[in-house]
């Protein structure tokens, strides 16, 4: 009995001394109860919660200076400019680019990938031509391509994967000839939790003067992004996968080839003149954001950023890898578990299926009991049902907030699940 | 022979006897274990309503005047719920599957599973069995 209560006591504070109770009191959603019982949310690889200070600085926005940014003459309209300049200097220092000239407010990491396929790729790429993604892409890093190939009469071709959900790295260099044009991969798969070796690719794909993009979507979340130190020539994430709003996202390029590059979306904002006859765009980086940007989205993104830099990513990785191992030790411990996606570099997604149990029954019942995990394809449908030949997986994926216990309640509603349907 | 209306208040007053979800869910997989499994001739990509989470199977055939389903999935909460759609919906006069308002599925607290966002084929199998219905019954009974 004492033991219990110590081993509780000890659980509430991880072994890095950081206090995941006292930041819970910064996600306010996190307080309730679904179906009767606590929340206990493991969805974050589609969508992490927002903290306080991200909620406040949306809703501050509105309350004190929301007004359209740029041209404005009066002091709302600069003061809101001001607001969403500053986030893009955040985000410049979070991903350590040269100049905000290479940061460019998208919509998310897709209109990101798609912005580069339609704008750079549609000029670097001629009939014939190859293009690399992996076997392991989200949808959103593949399909452009996939659209973009086809239209080219191009070949995309993908980096395979091994029975481990590792990318086979020397097939990935046979792959590499005169005709490739543009590699693409995801940084950290969102379905199998997988951290890609993405610096060596892009050395590997320099030392032919391939461009490289990365997809960081699931990376940001759990890694310092750094696009001197990996050199990538493009990459995108989301501001809803890292604490930030939805609708908001960040592409980075390197400045060279961002000014070689047509927009491909135009309108007001991205134009310096126009005449009835011609138009002159902006620079960069407003040349590839026409309209009324996000600007809520982008001060919430600054917010999201800030939040991160006081956890700090030493604390995230150490609490994340703490929540990873206890889950798969107890997962493992429910038995007749089969783990999806058991690659040595691993973020904290934990992918698998239970005996015997559709996916989609397993994620009804632990709903039921106030978990929140998701099932199916996670949007990596060729992946899933191609490569690893399932029709699906259930994914649990642990954020800063998770804790311990709410692994414990998973494994519970691992043994109810198989008690109902095994 | 009970009508579709009839059918339908049976099952809510079933599932009003179960207080908690845990015995309702043992009941719908009971169900879904029960069905008589579909004939394999029809588990292929024709007779399949897509789904992104389960597939789910369906065949429907005529049978003096009255329309005979036969359904599969492969998770089993879908299936005991097509189980129930079966029963309500199975040799029934095309015009009345046509006109059914499937009340029951939300009464008995089963709704959720055919919400859009669940994408496991059930709302689109709900859609394909009433455009069986519409085909066979030859007339606009909207």
């Amino acid at each position: 009995m004492q033991s219990d209560v110590i081993e509780n006591i000890a659980k509430r504070k991880s072994q890095t001394g950081f206090d995941v109770y006292k930041l819970r009191d910064e996600f306010p959603i996190l307080n309730q109860k679904v179906h009767g019982n606590p929340v206990v949310y493991l969805d974050n690889a589609a969508t992490n919660q927002k903290p306080l200070s991200v909620i406040n600085s949306i809703s501050d926005y509105y309350k004190t200076i929301n007004s359209n940014v740029h041209r404005g003459v009066h002091s709302l309209s600069e003061k809101a400019t001001e607001a969403y300049e500053a986030a893009r200097e955040k985000v410049r220092e979070f991903v350590n680019a040269d100049s905000i000239k290479e940061i460019i407010f998208t919509s998310g990491t897709t209109e990101g990938v798609n912005l580069v396929a339609y704008s750079f790729g549609e000029s670097i790429l001629n009939e014939g031509d190859e293009v690399i993604v992996s076997q392991m892409e989200h949808h959103s890093n593949l399909v452009p391509w996939q659209i973009l190939c086809e239209k080219k009469n191009a070949v995309l071709k993908y980096i395979p994967v091994n029975d481990a959900g590792e990318l086979i790295m020397n097939e990935f260099e046979k792959m590499i000839n005169d005709k490739v044009k543009m590699i693409s991969v995801v940084y950290v798969s969102n379905s199998l939790g997988t951290i890609n070796p993405v610096k060596e690719i892009i050395e590997i794909a320099h030392k032919h003067n391939i461009p490289v993009m990365l997809d960081a979507a699931q990376a940001a979340p759990h890694l310092k992004i750094d696009v001197k130190y990996s050199d990538c020539d493009f990459l995108a994430f989301s501001g809803h996968k890292v604490f930030g709003p939805t609708g908001i996202g960040i592409l980075y390029a390197k400045e060279k080839f961002l000014e070689k590059m047509l927009p491909y979306k135009s309108g007001g904002e991205m134009i310096k003149s126009v005449t009835y006859n011609e138009t002159v765009f902006n620079d960069l980086p407003y040349k590839f954001e026409a309209g009324t940007p996000n600007i809520e989205g982008a001060i919430g993104l600054g917010a999201a950023i800030d939040f991160i830099k006081r956890i700090g990513y030493e604390n995230i990785s150490a609490q994340e890898n703490e929540l990873l191992d206890y889950a798969n030790e107890k997962l493992g411990e429910a038995g007749g578990i089969r783990f999806i996606g058991t690659a040595k570099n691993k973020a904290s997604v934990v992918s698998f299926l239970i005996e015997g149990v559709h996916p989609y029954d397993a994620g009804t019942i632990l709903d039921q009991m106030g978990i929140a995990v998701r099932t199916g394809f996670h949007c990596t449908q060729p992946l899933i049902e191609q490569r690893y030949k399932l029709t699906g997986t259930i994914r649990a994926s642990f954020s800063i907030y998770n804790t311990k216990e709410e692994i414990d309640r998973l494994a519970e509603g691992i043994l109810k699940v198989k008690k109902m349907l095994v | 022979m009970q009508t579709i209306a009839e059918i339908e208040d049976q099952i809510a007053e079933e599932f009003s006897l179960f207080d908690d979800w845990m015995d309702k869910y043992e009941y719908i997989i009971e169900l879904g274990k029960n069905l008589p499994l579909i004939d394999e001739k029809y588990k292929t990509d024709e007779y399949k309503v897509k789904g992104c989470q389960s597939q789910v199977w369906l065949n429907a055939e005529m049978k003096e005047g009255k329309l005979i389903y036969k359904a599969d999935s492969d998770a089993i909460i879908t299936k005991g719920l097509i189980a129930l759609l079966i029963r309500v919906l199975s040799n029934q006069k095309p015009e009345d599957i046509a006109n059914a308002k499937l009340e029951f599925i939300n009464k008995i607290g089963m709704k959720e599973h055919l919400s859009p966002n669940r994408s496991n084929g059930l709302m689109s199998m709900i859609n394909y069995m009433k455009n069986y219905a519409l085909t066979y019954s030859g007339e606009n009974v909207r």
